[in-house]
């Protein structure tokens, strides 16, 4: 067992200090008839690092990974290249195995990485203040919806119909248990997103309109008219992202009066990993909501001989502190995926933002040119960023796995994002990122056009 | 037991001379003691570590003329830079791999490395979560194999895998108790937690709708099972208990307790936070317990990561289990794991359980903390069923070695009412003038160790709750043991240099109440230097 250091001398001469003659001895609380006599029945016995590592590659290669396929998948996960010094440096034990710096004067590392990575989102969101992170976006989405609450003192939010279905789902799932009204809609599926309709629905009741940019179809469109008819009522705008590479490109939500940015930053250095873990990322436009924002904070400050230092403050807010009455129960957050997120951001710099940004949405372009020449294949959007929505004369979700079987994953159906609306489902949701090449265009082409011949 | 320091010296004999600290450099830096600028400090907004294709500025676009124009203000480093930049800030950190790492409550074991291998395989780390299941079945018997060890080591029926974290499956077990009180048209509102209770528990049950209540604790640390019984009612959803509980003790009364919570209607939550101590010992299951989150964080090794990210799996009661979360996985008859989400939920039910299920919903997008489940995994097939038992055994038999080493010299609550868990609490009863267990904390930094949890649980005065694990070996246990002795010596003997400590750690004390009372919360550019163009003018590329 080579994770365990003791030896049995070892363990008879400590239970020889503590007083105890057997390990029992110690586990004497344990009521004795619900006491394990050995070890649980039915399951393995230890296991040398070879067998295991055996074992578990079996399982990996059940899996097609992104890289063998032509890959378009996106819907809230994206594949992008992800630098090697990334993954090095947070593999780095100081950063790995540390908790949470509850100790800041052993924990400056972590701190000082917490802050440049708060400056980065709050920067790439155009907003004042980012938290150091949470969960995920969906989390972060309903943290969003339920800060709005706590400011407005209200508790109806407007949801758009093109918000990531994922994201409504965890918000109308945690409204159930909070007594709060989710106003949520099916996604119109016209060129442009539904504006007008949105601000129709928001009333003096509201608390907040949640909108995506880009949205779940890939659209993008100015929010300002948004946020001005928000802004009127006295709700809060939401706005969400889930593809962070866009807002190298794209105007940023906090510059379009969004007063709660939050997001999914798994794009920026973490990977896909089917899902998790990923990365929340959780802003303000305007400083005076910090108090009501959820999740740690890290601030600067100095140390007794006045040297410049960083620790985690204003956790008032929080559970540890707070108990009942926090802005959210959340503990554990991110943090080795804000590294990963911060350490990319740094490689990148402006400058190598802008240039991912432009190649994404330079080959984003290209494949919808291409996909929209093949006949049976029109493209809804007259504007995205690096995710686009088309439509096949065909059954998509059907399409799409049997295009796998050709190692082509074209993209996410949205019959399956969306598995309650009829009228979806000859879409697909289309995205190209910097790690799509042109041969892997061509490649679904043709296979779309086989299809659909 | 021997210190490691034989000469005796002590921080508390520095002299004023000067000579001990040295003279000061042109840098700051002590040697491999490093300062470290911040990144907006020392990069720019047009120097990338990676190479990209230059923009095309005649290319058109598609972007409803929402063009970013203005700078962002990211500042960039070329990849050396980058990597001595996070180098440099790593080595402030304190971690598991450089020492012992007491911290009660958060279970700080080794990490080990054959876990990050596997979770890099590309099977795992370059598979999309919507991919179709047919190309992901691997991943889905990870998900699926790793239910069935939870399932076993605790004995419950059922486990919910998407909770991101322990607090996040706090609040899944406790929507599901709601869900299952709802089914029956119970609309209890309120839930019981020990005073002792972690905070995530009472804030957990806010954020789930009810309002909470102190369960009173007896002097032996544990819960008072009559005055429980007393406040039991039809007003009462569940109960929350950690077990283990956050003084490091078993809740000997554990089945009394939920068959009492289960015979007023209750349901009884427990805070698996402490699993480490009795994973394959005893089962929650055979205590009564209807839904636990397991912190694969702690017990199941996967890395802190300096705050995250977690993973909190909650094993159900067959009470609980129809109402967890979607998406989730299920192996049929046929052999085949199924990935169950919305949209065969219903008819996956009708088929397979009699239309029982009916899930709360969706608590997160996609499936959970699939890095994670790799990585636990990888550590249970390691331990086997006869490593998970000895993993407790030692955890134990650690902290109570830890208890009986200085329950002379510091105030040890419990220590008479029996052996302790995996954690040993202590009081800072006896301390010197004006010295706290805060100023202890900082001279164990001194020594080079992290120091144990301080001020929790909060029913014991000025608590240090020391959780060694059981990856710690003796001779790291008695030089830790030593250096621990020597600083709760000092704090008896009311040493004043404590109050100053740490000397050495790259910072000194810092000033919380400045950062709380004018929160500097991101970086804000001083006035341009000189020959370089401020961000509003350097518009976007």
């Amino acid at each position: 067992m080579r994770y365990l250091p003791l030896t049995d001398t070892d363990r008879s001469d400590m239970l020889a200090t503590i007083g105890a003659d057997t390990i029992d001895d110690l586990f004497s609380d344990v009521p004795e008839e619900a006491r394990l006599d050995g070890p649980i029945r039915g399951l393995p016995m230890h296991a040398s690092e070879m067998a295991v590592e055996k074992h578990m590659r079996l399982l990996s290669k059940k899996n097609l990974a992104a890289s063998d396929a032509a890959f378009f998948l996106g819907a809230g996960a994206y594949k992008h290249h992800v630098p090697a010094s990334v993954d090095h440096i947070i593999q780095r034990g100081e950063f790995l195995t540390a908790y949470t710096p509850y100790q800041p004067e052993i924990a400056q590392g972590t701190l000082q990485m917490l802050f440049e990575f708060q400056t980065q989102v709050a920067r790439l969101y155009g907003c004042a203040v980012a938290n150091a992170s949470m969960y995920d976006g969906s989390t972060a989405c309903w943290e969003a919806v339920a800060m709005a609450g706590r400011v407005t003192k209200r508790s109806r939010a407007v949801l758009s119909g093109a918000l990531h279905p994922h994201y409504a789902e965890v918000v109308k799932t945690m409204a159930k248990f909070t007594g709060d009204t989710i106003a949520g809609a099916s996604p119109s599926i016209q060129p442009e997103p539904d504006t007008a309709g949105l601000i129709a629905r928001i009333d003096d009741d509201t608390s907040c309109v949640v909108v995506q940019y880009p949205d779940i179809l890939g659209r993008v469109n100015d929010l300002n008219e948004i946020a001005d008819a928000a802004h009127a009522k006295g709700a809060l705008l939401v706005v969400v992202n889930t593809e962070p590479v866009a807002l190298g490109a794209l105007k940023a939500p906090g510059d379009m009066g969004a007063d709660i940015v939050v997001g999914e930053g798994q794009s920026i250095g973490v990977g896909l990993q089917f899902g998790g873990p990923y990365l929340g990322l959780f802003a303000v436009r305007d400083p005076k909501h910090v108090r009501q924002m959820p999740g740690r904070l890290c601030g600067e400050t100095t140390d007794a001989e006045g040297k410049r230092g960083f620790v985690l403050t204003l956790s008032t807010r929080e559970q540890h502190i707070r108990r009942e009455k926090a802005t959210s129960n959340i503990c554990t957050n991110s943090g080795l995926c804000a590294l990963a997120f911060s350490v990319h951001m740094t490689l990148l710099g402006e400058k190598g933002l802008r240039q991912l940004a432009a190649e994404n949405h330079r080959l984003a372009c290209l494949a919808a040119d291409k996909l929209a020449a093949i006949p049976g294949v029109e493209v809804l959007n007259t504007a995205f960023f690096n995710e686009f929505t088309i439509t096949v004369k065909t059954d998509a979700r059907a399409m799409v796995r049997k295009l796998a079987d050709k190692n082509v994953l074209a993209g996410v159906s949205l019959a399956r994002l969306f598995p309650n609306v009829d009228t979806l489902s000859s879409r697909l949701l289309v995205a190209v990122t910097e790690t799509t090449s042109e041969a892997d265009i061509e490649t679904l082409c043709s296979a779309l056009k086989e299809e659909l011949s | 037991m021997k210190a490691p320091n034989k000469s005796g010296w002590k921080p508390s004999m520095q002299s004023d001379d000067g000579m001990q600290s040295g003279p000061a450099t042109n840098s700051g830096n002590r040697a491999l003691m490093l300062e470290e600028p911040l990144l907006f400090e020392i990069g720019n907004t047009d120097m990338t570590g990676v190479d990209l294709p230059e923009i095309d500025p005649s290319a058109t676009t598609r972007m409803g003329g929402l063009e970013r124009v203005d700078s962002i203000g990211l500042a960039g480093l070329s990849e050396p830079e980058t990597v001595r930049h996070y180098t440099r800030l790593s080595r402030q950190n304190y971690a598991i791999d450089l020492g012992l790492f007491p911290l009660g409550s958060c279970t700080m074991k080794h990490n080990p490395r054959l876990n990050e291998k596997v979770a890099r395989m590309p099977g795992f780390a370059d598979v999309h979560p919507l991919q179709p299941v047919d190309t992901v079945r691997g991943a889905l018997e990870v998900i699926n194999e790793l239910a069935h060890w939870l399932i076993d080591l605790t004995g419950m029926h059922g486990v919910a895998m998407s909770p991101k974290a322990g607090a996040h499956g706090e609040l899944c077990g406790m929507l599901c108790i709601r869900a299952a009180l709802e089914a029956r048209g119970d609309a209890r509102k309120v839930v019981l937690c020990p005073e002792s209770a972690h905070g995530t528990n009472p804030a957990t049950a806010a954020f789930a709708g009810y309002t909470t209540e102190d369960i009173p604790a007896g002097k032996d640390g544990r819960v008072d099972l009559e005055a429980l019984k007393a406040r039991l009612g039809p007003d009462i959803a569940a109960v929350m208990i950690t077990n283990p509980n956050t003084c490091g003790l078993f809740e000997r009364d554990m089945k009394a307790i939920s068959d009492a919570v289960h015979a007023a209607g209750g349901f009884v939550y427990c805070d698996g936070a402490n699993f480490n101590a009795i994973v394959g010992k005893v089962r929650p299951g055979d205590l009564g317990v209807d839904a636990m989150h397991i912190n694969l964080h702690k017990t199941f090794s996967t890395p802190h990561g300096g705050g995250g990210p977690g993973s909190g799996p909650v094993v159900l009661s067959e009470a609980l289990s129809p109402y967890g979360p979607l998406p989730y996985t299920a192996r049929t008859k046929d052999g085949v794991v199924h990935l169950v989400e919305e949209e065969q939920a219903d008819a996956f039910s009708e088929e397979h359980s009699d239309g029982k299920m009916q899930s709360f919903g969706r608590m997160t997008a996609f499936h959970g903390q699939m890095g994670m489940f790799t990585r636990a995994l990888t550590y249970m097939l390691s331990h086997g069923a006869d490593g998970l038992r000895q993993v407790a055994e030692d955890a134990v038999l650690n902290a109570n070695y830890v208890l009986r080493s200085l329950e002379d010299l510091l105030h040890a609550p419990y220590a008479d009412s029996g052996p302790c868990m995996h954690e040993a609490l202590f009081g800072d009863k006896g301390f010197g003038d004006d010295l706290s267990t805060l100023d202890l904390a900082k001279g164990m930094i001194d020594e080079g160790y992290h120091p144990m949890t301080v001020y929790f649980p909060l029913v014991v005065h000025g608590a240090m709750l020391v959780e060694p694990t059981e990856t710690e070996s003796k001779t790291a246990l008695d030089q830790f043991i030593a250096s621990f002795r020597s600083v709760a010596q000092r704090a008896n003997a009311g040493d004043a240099s404590l109050k100053q400590a740490p000397y050495y750690a790259p910072r000194r004390r810092l000033d919380e109440t400045q950062a709380a009372r004018k929160p500097v919360l991101a970086y804000r550019e001083q006035s341009p230097p000189a020959g370089k163009p401020t961000l509003s003018e350097q518009g976007g590329s």
